[in-house]
């Protein structure tokens, strides 16, 4: 660098991001697991999206002389027991997946935040009560709440999203709890009331906003989550119900054609990991990213 | 360190009585007529009006939550209306079945996941490691019931090696049990290795390189034990996925467990069945989950004297 007389070159070391998304968006960009994870979410949403272009046939066109084609020419992945194209379904299967996913964690979250706020904020008996409530939700091994409340309300799309939206909330609302125990007892959240903003005022400005990155970190997990149950229930015939396109209930079909036809059952599956593990590794990544103690650190 | 056990014991009463709670009302939530629902179109009106007494439909919530509460207490579960038998009888010939499973499962989970998770974490960034971090992240991302297809189509259908589904021999147990061990042995894996990683970094584990104990103590000794609390936690909380996920495993693999007990109960609307099964996995749930509280007070005095 050329110095010239009567100016001082100052070394100007990487400027830190001004804010956190900015630097979060940094650090998430350098790993190569998230961008993959980013990638893979980004390609399943355009699938649900364009389905209807995107879909070499129509998902529910039968043809019975062409049953169990293997994958070829005509259809890709080849054709399902009533001759269906399994590659459109399994694009039009991204739709129900997506959409049980995203409308069990909007539940999932709603309940959990407004039980986590109450019980974080009230304390006391209030916050004694959910957490019961909670534990004993919590008792119920993984899918069996899930299971359990899917077998009361009946199969179907909208009941299988409320059970997996039910199924999340005891572990979300316990998420939420304890980020609002731990915002409350921050300093800024303590000189905020010292300033004498109002409860609300301190819950929206900076609880909230302070958990912010914990619940999109817990919602992109969530999904993952929510994709996997959603595909166990139809698997097991209690979610999505046939002629609906559900990779789980795919997977189910081809279960009575495994020698003849393995492909029948295993690309569905195919489908239900790859979108499973782009949530998780975009999530894996939003945490790492978004982590404060990380900041600065590229 | 006996407070410390009492306590916990105390502790686990009121989650019980929840869980029953819960169960009983799975029944309560179902929509229309649920005594007609499980009886089918052609039960005598005296069988329905046996039933519905027997459940106590015309009682008001709470009494009917005693009633169950004291019946559960006795060991009394109902009778299952599809085969006519007491529910704790069906319950009794299934578990052994599910236990066997879901223990091996826990077995491979552990040996396997700590094993990967130490060495991963010894030589991070090797290509053992690269190679166990995404096979984890795989395993965590498949879904358990399409695992078993695959391996069913692999090892029972091209290979003729194992059976492809049923029980008896220890060659019947073996894909069941990998299969619903994969996604437990990623996470063991994965929780391993950064606990292990973050030991490694700790003052006491320099001090004992630097007094020159073999490496292999300093990983055994100091680091494992010290890592030990949060992979007992995890595989406590394995243990309900396993159970979980037992009941796509017995259902993939014809597997004579409760799981699959389970399903055929909701198929067959025999709630009294279902609400059986449901209360055993979660009564297991409870009692594992005390267990690894109780662990953990032997693990690490300083929990038990806090009480």
């Amino acid at each position: 660098m050329a110095v010239s007389a009567g100016s001082i070159a100052v070394p100007v070391a990487n400027p830190a991001p001004a804010t956190l998304s900015a630097d979060a968006w940094l650090r998430f960009r350098r790993s190569r697991l998230a961008v993959a994870g980013l990638v893979l979410v980004a390609l399943l949403v355009a699938a649900a999206a364009s389905a209807p272009w995107l879909a070499p046939a129509d998902p529910a066109k039968q043809s019975l002389i062409e049953k169990r084609t293997r994958p070829g020419a005509k259809f890709l992945l080849g054709a399902d027991e009533f001759g269906r194209d399994i590659l459109s379904r399994v694009i039009f299967g991204s739709r129900v997946a997506l959409l049980v996913g995203l409308v069990s964690v909007s539940i999932a979250l709603g309940l959990a935040l407004t039980l986590g706020c109450l019980a974080g904020f009230a304390g006391g008996w209030v916050d004694g009560l959910i957490m019961r409530v909670v534990e004993v939700l919590l008792a119920f091994p993984y899918l069996l709440l899930a299971i359990a409340v899917v077998s009361a309300l009946g199969p179907g799309v909208l009941n299988t999203t409320i059970a997996v939206g039910i199924w999340g909330t005891p572990t979300a609302t316990r998420l939420v709890r304890s980020a609002v125990l731990a915002a409350r007892e921050a300093e800024y959240v303590r000189a905020a009331r010292a300033l004498g903003a109002s409860a609300g005022r301190v819950l929206t400005r900076h609880v909230l906003r302070n958990i912010l990155p914990t619940v999109i970190v817990y919602s992109t997990l969530f999904m993952a989550n929510a994709i996997l149950v959603e595909a166990a229930l139809s698997f097991l015939g209690l979610g999505v119900q046939p002629p609906t396109p559900s990779w789980g209930l795919m997977v189910s079909s081809g279960r009575d054609f495994l020698l003849v036809a393995p492909h029948i059952a295993t690309v569905p599956g195919l489908a239900i990991m790859v979108a499973v593990l782009g949530f998780n590794l975009l999530g894996d990544g939003l945490r790492d990213a978004l982590d404060p103690r990380l900041r600065g650190q590229l | 360190m006996l407070t410390f056990v009492a306590r916990r014991l105390l502790l686990a009463v009121p989650v019980l009585l929840g869980v029953v709670f819960v169960v009983m009302l799975t029944v309560e939530l179902i929509p229309g007529d649920a005594v007609a629902l499980m009886l089918g179109e052609h039960a005598t009106p005296e069988a329905v009006a046996k039933l519905r007494d027997y459940l106590g439909l015309d009682k008001p919530l709470l009494v009917r939550y005693g009633a169950y509460v004291g019946r559960v207490a006795r060991g009394d579960l109902g009778r299952s209306i599809q085969q006519n038998r007491p529910v704790v009888d069906e319950l009794a010939d299934a578990w052994p079945a599910t236990l066997e499973l879901t223990a091996a499962a826990l077995v491979l989970a552990a040996a396997a996941g700590v094993a990967a998770g130490v060495v991963s974490a010894v030589w991070p960034n090797s290509l053992f490691d690269g190679i166990a971090r995404v096979g984890s992240l795989f395993g965590l991302s498949m879904p358990v019931f399409w695992t078993g297809l695959v391996l069913i189509v692999i090892f029972a259908l091209w290979l003729p090696w194992l059976p492809v589904g049923g029980s008896g021999s220890s060659g019947h147990l073996v894909l069941p049990a990998v299969t619903l061990a994969l996604p437990s042995i990623a996470m063991v894996a994965r929780m391993t290795r950064s606990s292990v990683l973050d030991v490694l970094h700790e003052d006491y584990v320099r001090t004992a390189r630097a007094k020159g104990v073999a490496e292999r103590l300093v990983v055994t000794k100091h680091a494992l034990r010290n890592a030990a609390i949060p992979i007992l936690t995890l595989l406590g909380l394995q243990a309900g996925q396993l159970m979980g996920g037992a009941v796509l495993t017995e259902t993939v693999f014809a597997w004579p467990g409760l799981g699959r007990l389970m399903v055929k109960a909701i198929f067959a609307r025999d709630y009294v069945l279902l609400q059986g099964t449901v209360l055993v996995f979660a009564l297991a749930f409870v009692v594992i989950n005390l267990a690894v509280d109780l662990a953990y007070g032997a693990l690490d005095p300083r929990i038990a004297r806090q009480g």
